[in-house]
């Protein structure tokens, strides 16, 4: 067993892992943070994406111990401070962009990493970008018009913002 | 999982020394060892992650060469601003192995070290007679792929960087295994002053190959005419449900066409 320490959604945390760890355990068994998803456990499905340092990255392909000394950032870190939806997790809902929701917390991890790089991408680059996760319900047109939605509220609230 | 230990050296002579522990295994990114041993298929005493050694990361342009740290990850190499003016086509390689989030934590080193028979990268290295440095000694291209999931690597050696002569013009062209992600064929073509060279991922039963007749005929005029008339006998290709060995053969051709067309 070893210690790791880590920050996960602006708090400090520390706990004893073995080797074999991997960060989704960690984060929900040691944590108690069920919100990251495990669909496939192969690194196929992407329903566990975490983000490490602000990239994402399936948690269910890394360990807890490479993860020492890191900021993570998982989906119950995504809501606004005051409780209220982010404007990412806002469009998921306002747009239909779930039906089990199984893959959500993955899909909107894995979307706030794009917008982050590309505030604007268009429908390819999102489909794109989403290779790595799948949603077995909607089909993908609502999660990809949610995610156009979210980017054009942010550029839009960015604009005001100036 | 079996259980092992997990170090994490911050220097490669730590890391050699941790690797002559019996049965330890080098890890990087862990998106393929993580999957095997997840099924059981290894049992390493000991993991020792190769990603905090400093020297092992980073990018370097110079005097013709491209030089990448065994432990930098795809999308960084995918993201250089520096590559990408010097050899776009390996920047586009890295772009589209498997997704963002596999391309952000899997290695170049551990692409080339593990050598699967569909990946990338090893087209790239081999296409381009590129230099396999490790902390021993340098390995060429030629002689450091032996076969699927074999290379030169002895136990224990550890890739610390792969270093690419630039080309004049080069592209990879991928089939995509959508399922997998991984290539169902794809073909790396870089143009030289002194030759051509066309190297195949995914199609051989013997993992990438270099293809003498398609070098030859584009060595004499670079063009997707003189690939007219060649292909590569289905002998020896890969055979599974996603394509029979016929297929993948009339793939390298096609593969190879689109590759000299989108290098220009
Ligand atoms: C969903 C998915 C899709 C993928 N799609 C593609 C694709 O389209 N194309 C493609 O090419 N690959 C693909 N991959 C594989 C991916 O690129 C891996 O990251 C890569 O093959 C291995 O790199 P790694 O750093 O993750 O290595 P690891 O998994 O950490 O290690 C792999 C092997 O190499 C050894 N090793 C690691 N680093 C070194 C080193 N520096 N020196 C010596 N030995 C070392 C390890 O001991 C191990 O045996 C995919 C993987 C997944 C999960
Ligand atoms: S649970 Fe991690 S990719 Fe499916
Ligand atoms: S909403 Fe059910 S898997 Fe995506």
């Amino acid at each position: 067993m070893a210690q790791v320490s880590m920050t996960v959604n602006g708090k400090a945390v520390s706990g004893e892992v073995e080797g074999r760890t991997l960060l989704v355990e960690f984060l929900r068994t040691g944590l108690g943070l069920t919100g990251t998803h495990v669909g496939c456990d192969t690194s196929q499905c992407g329903a566990c994406v975490v983000h490490i340092d602000g990239e994402s990255v399936k948690a269910c392909t890394v360990f807890a111990a490479a993860a020492d000394g890191a900021e993570i950032t998982t989906i119950e870190g995504m809501a606004n401070a005051d409780g209220t939806l982010s404007v990412l997790q806002q469009a998921f809902q306002d747009h239909h962009g779930l039906q089990c929701g199984f893959c959500t917390p993955g899909m909107v991890m894995s979307a706030a990493d794009l917008l982050k790089t590309n505030p604007s991408p268009t429908e390819h680059e999102i489909r794109d970008w989403l290779e790595g996760n799948i949603c077995r319900c909607t089909g993908y047109h609502n999660i990809v018009k949610a995610i156009q939605a979210a980017a054009a509220t942010m550029s839009g609230q960015a604009q005001a913002a100036e | 999982m079996y259980a092992f230990d997990y170090l994490k050296p911050s220097t490669l002579d730590d890391a050699a020394a941790a690797l002559a522990r019996e049965d330890a295994q080098a890890i990087s990114g862990g998106q393929t060892l993580i999957p095997t041993l997840k099924a059981r298929l290894a049992q390493p005493s000991a993991l020792v992650d190769l990603t905090g050694i400093a020297e092992m990361r980073g990018i370097a342009v110079a005097d013709g060469t491209v030089t990448i740290g065994g432990a930098t990850c795809h999308a960084a190499v995918a993201g250089s601003a520096e590559i990408r003016a010097a050899f776009p086509a390996l920047c586009d390689l890295a772009g589209r192995i498997g997704d963002p989030q596999v391309r952000n934590r899997g290695t170049i080193g551990g692409s080339v070290a593990n050598n699967d028979p569909s990946a990338c990268y090893p087209a790239a290295v081999l296409g381009t007679g590129a230099t396999v440095v490790t902390n021993s000694r340098e390995i060429p291209a030629d002689e450091y792929f032996q076969g699927m999931f074999t290379t030169a690597l002895e136990e224990g050696e550890i890739v610390t960087a792969l270093r690419f002569p630039v080309p004049q013009k080069a592209a990879y062209a991928k089939f995509v295994q959508p399922a997998s992600r991984f290539a169902l064929t794809g073909v790396f073509v870089a143009k030289y002053s002194g030759g051509v060279r066309v190297a195949v991922t995914g199609a051989s039963e013997k993992g990438v190959f270099r293809w003498a007749e398609a070098e030859a005929a584009l060595s004499t005029e670079f063009s997707e005419g003189s690939l007219a008339g060649l292909s590569v006998p289905a002998d020896g290709m890969i055979g599974d449900i996603h394509g029979s060995p016929d297929y993948r053969a009339h793939l390298v051709g096609v593969m190879t066409r689109r590759a000299v067309a989108a290098a220009g």
